[in-house]
């Protein structure tokens, strides 16, 4: 019995390639298969064509899809604009959640600090849903939150359309930046900032040399996500936007009729994020996230 | 050391990942390959292997029904309005719905697999049908098919070559529909929603689906009749352009396009959207929710729909499938669906269950001269469907890529 289990072991022990291979498989399948194995799909289809009465795929290969996409106005277009979208939400949540998570983690006392975080947290609590129908009722052209309390000061309501999914998206998608940035200026040693007080810099300065660069990988891990989520979205440009459309939107409206053009309109927003994944790279953020 | 073991062992099972994806891939995309030339050999004869022979027997405990919204109705929107419950009473089968925005939608939808039942347009049915989606109906086993109204029956959209592929759920036209503090005048023309001189501009709503374009092109076929425009489902080149011209000077008015009902509702009663196009159950939502609403079919003609109920080709639940298309088409059923959605009701004999007696007057259930002008919804093909030989007509894929395009 315990001979059995000597070997046993042994044999583990003795082939720890083995080992490895048999607590790795599991991930790795995750990984090649549903992951990387759908997204190969996803690009070879984009190279098909689609059947003209049933909108069935035939199995052709041709580059026609992709000529669509960058000769047609309309469309290319729609891909600024989606990047254009994408930019302004993570510009605007790195504008808030910067002067936050700074207070959160240095100004605040310590002990407030979980109920911050659960505060912050909160929005993730309710339904994507509910939050954005919330946002279309307060954009309500003439008669929403925000129409009514701009009215005074003579303006109009932004209504639906660009400027509301940038609010909507910038509101759903802030929690995402704010903890990132916040865990990143948690981890700031005080020494530094002491030095650097001691050095003769003023908060500004201090905040220019030591804080940026300290924190800048963690700006840069939020900014992967209020990017990539904002480029992907297509639910609440259809709920707020009015009749603006982003590049989720194409995919939505033609993966019925032609579902290799919706493929090749989808493999855009991955090439941007790997684009922009290695950009990042260039600066040696992502090696410290 | 350590570090080139641990990259042995990734890529030892790497590349066991790999294998079965590949054994995986290649069988799965042999087994779609033959679908797939299955299907194209099929758009030349209609598939779906023989219907159902019968006879109906006890059923198998519950049914997937894939439907539009309004169709099928278990008390959850409003309490009164509920035939769901006597039917899992009667039958023993449970329904499990999905309602869906567009017929492009409940194509793709039934393509995933998974639902007994649909209730689809005419721009879904033969698509469906040529799909091999959906199975042929015995209408022997359906015994409220004696009383559908006949110019329902066994029509280009729900029938091939004599053999029936649904049961005729109900008809009605698209309407124009306002917002009566917006709009003071009742309307009884589609110019206001494509004039670009609109007095509504940034304030009309449209239907966010390709089959939208047929709706630009009932209105040319009134205003611009040089353009011979006489089947708004078959448009040639010239015909389609000028279509989409219109639609494009229609996007300078739109304030938003819908394709979700409850946002089109919500949309009119705020006033948000003061003038579109609309369903009639649209305008019922609305008005029982206290919103200042009207609607009324254009003088210019309309788009309209005939759907049909129709079987999923491999259903695991054909006996529920058969009591349900029987029970939804049956006179005091039809009619309850009838009257809560807006539509003309396709059994005849439900005219005499509503509890509204004038109601199949006022949806004109047998007036045929009214659905002169109703143009239901159709799937476009090459070959023209007004029969003209002469010329290549666009299809439904372009129908959508130029639909997209506009959109975007």
């Amino acid at each position: 019995m315990t001979t059995t289990t000597a070997t046993h072991r042994g044999f583990w022990y003795r082939h720890p390639g083995l080992r490895l291979g048999g607590l790795l498989t599991a991930p790795m399948a995750w990984l090649v298969v549903v992951y990387l194995g759908s997204l190969g799909a996803l690009f070879l289809t984009a190279f098909y064509q689609v059947d003209d009465f049933t909108s069935q795929v035939v199995r052709s290969f041709s580059l026609k899809n992709f000529q669509t996409l960058f000769t047609t106005s309309a469309y290319y277009q729609s891909v600024f604009r989606t990047i254009s979208i994408a930019l302004l939400v993570t510009i605007l949540c790195l504008v808030i959640a910067v002067p936050l998570a700074f207070f959160m983690a240095r100004v605040a006392p310590r002990n407030w600090r979980p109920v911050m975080i659960a505060l912050v947290l909160t929005p993730l609590w309710a339904s994507y849903l509910v939050k954005v129908y919330a946002w279309r009722s307060m954009l309500q052209p003439e008669t929403g939150v925000i129409a009514w309390f701009l009215k005074p000061l003579g303006l109009d309501g932004p209504g639906y359309g660009y400027v509301g999914i940038v609010i909507t998206l910038t509101y759903l998608w802030l929690p995402y930046m704010i903890l990132p940035v916040y865990a990143g200026l948690t981890r700031l040693p005080d020494s530094m900032l002491d030095a650097s007080a001691d050095l003769g810099a003023h908060s500004g300065r201090t905040f220019r040399s030591i804080v940026i660069p300290m924190i800048f990988p963690s700006v840069v891990a939020g900014s992967i996500f209020t990017f990539s989520l904002s480029l992907g979205d297509y639910i609440t440009a259809q709920i707020v936007g009015g009749k603006v459309t982003m590049l989720g939107n194409i995919v939505q409206q033609t993966y019925v009729t032609n579902l290799p053009f919706a493929a090749a309109v989808a493999t855009l927003p991955v090439i941007i994020i790997v684009l922009y994944l290695l950009a990042v790279r260039k600066t040696g953020a992502l090696e410290s996230v | 050391m350590h570090a080139k073991r641990l990259l042995k062992a990734t890529v030892v099972s790497a590349s066991a990942m790999l294998l079965v994806a590949a054994c995986g891939g290649s069988s799965g995309s042999s087994s779609s390959a033959g679908s797939a030339a299955a299907s194209s050999g099929a758009a030349a004869e209609a598939p779906g292997g023989p219907a159902f022979a019968g006879p109906v027997g006890t059923g198998e405990g519950q049914v997937n029904i894939l439907a539009w919204p309004g169709y099928v109705e278990d008390g959850s929107t409003d309490p009164k309005v509920d035939w769901v419950t006597q039917f899992e009473k009667d039958s023993g089968c449970k329904v499990n719905l999905k309602t869906f925005g567009t017929s492009d939608e409940a194509v793709k939808l039934m393509q995933g697999g998974g639902w007994d039942v649909v209730s689809a347009s005419g721009d879904a049915t033969l698509r469906l049908i040529y799909g091999d989606l959906v199975q042929p109906v015995n209408t022997d086993l359906v015994p409220s098919y004696a009383d559908i109204f006949p110019d329902l029956k066994m029509q280009k959209f729900n029938s091939v070559d004599g053999v029936a592929y649904g049961i005729p759920h109900g008809r009605g036209a698209n309407l124009i529909m306002w917002n009566t503090d917006k709009v003071t005048t009742p309307l009884d023309s589609w110019a206001v929603t494509f004039d670009a001189n609109s007095p509504y501009k940034g304030a009309v709503t449209a239907y966010d689906s390709p089959i939208f374009i047929a709706d630009a092109a009932v209105y040319l076929m009134a205003t611009q009749p040089e353009l011979g425009i006489t089947d708004p489902y078959a448009l040639d080149k010239t015909q389609f352009d000028a279509a989409m011209a219109l639609l494009t000077q229609q996007k300078d008015l739109i304030g938003e396009y819908w394709s979700d009902y409850t946002k089109a509702t919500q949309a009119f009663e705020s006033g948000s959207t003061a003038v579109g196009t609309s369903w009639q159950v649209i305008a019922n939502l609305a008005e029982a929710d206290g919103g200042h609403v009207a609607a009324a079919k254009a003088k210019e003609g309309a788009t309209g729909w005939s759907d049909t109920w129709m079987i999923a080709k491999d259903t695991p639940h054909i006996n529920c499938a058969y009591k349900w298309v029987d029970y939804i088409a049956s006179p005091s059923v039809n009619a309850q669906v009838a009257e809560w959605f807006g539509e003309a009701p396709s059994n005849a004999k439900a005219c005499d269950l509503t509890s509204d007696k004038n109601f199949c007057t006022t949806y004109h259930a047998g007036d045929t001269e009214y659905w002169k002008d109703v143009y239901y919804w159709n799937t476009p093909t090459t070959k023209c469907l007004d029969g003209r030989t002469d010329v290549q007509c666009i299809p439904y894929s372009e129908w959508g890529t130029a639909w997209s395009a506009l959109r975007s």
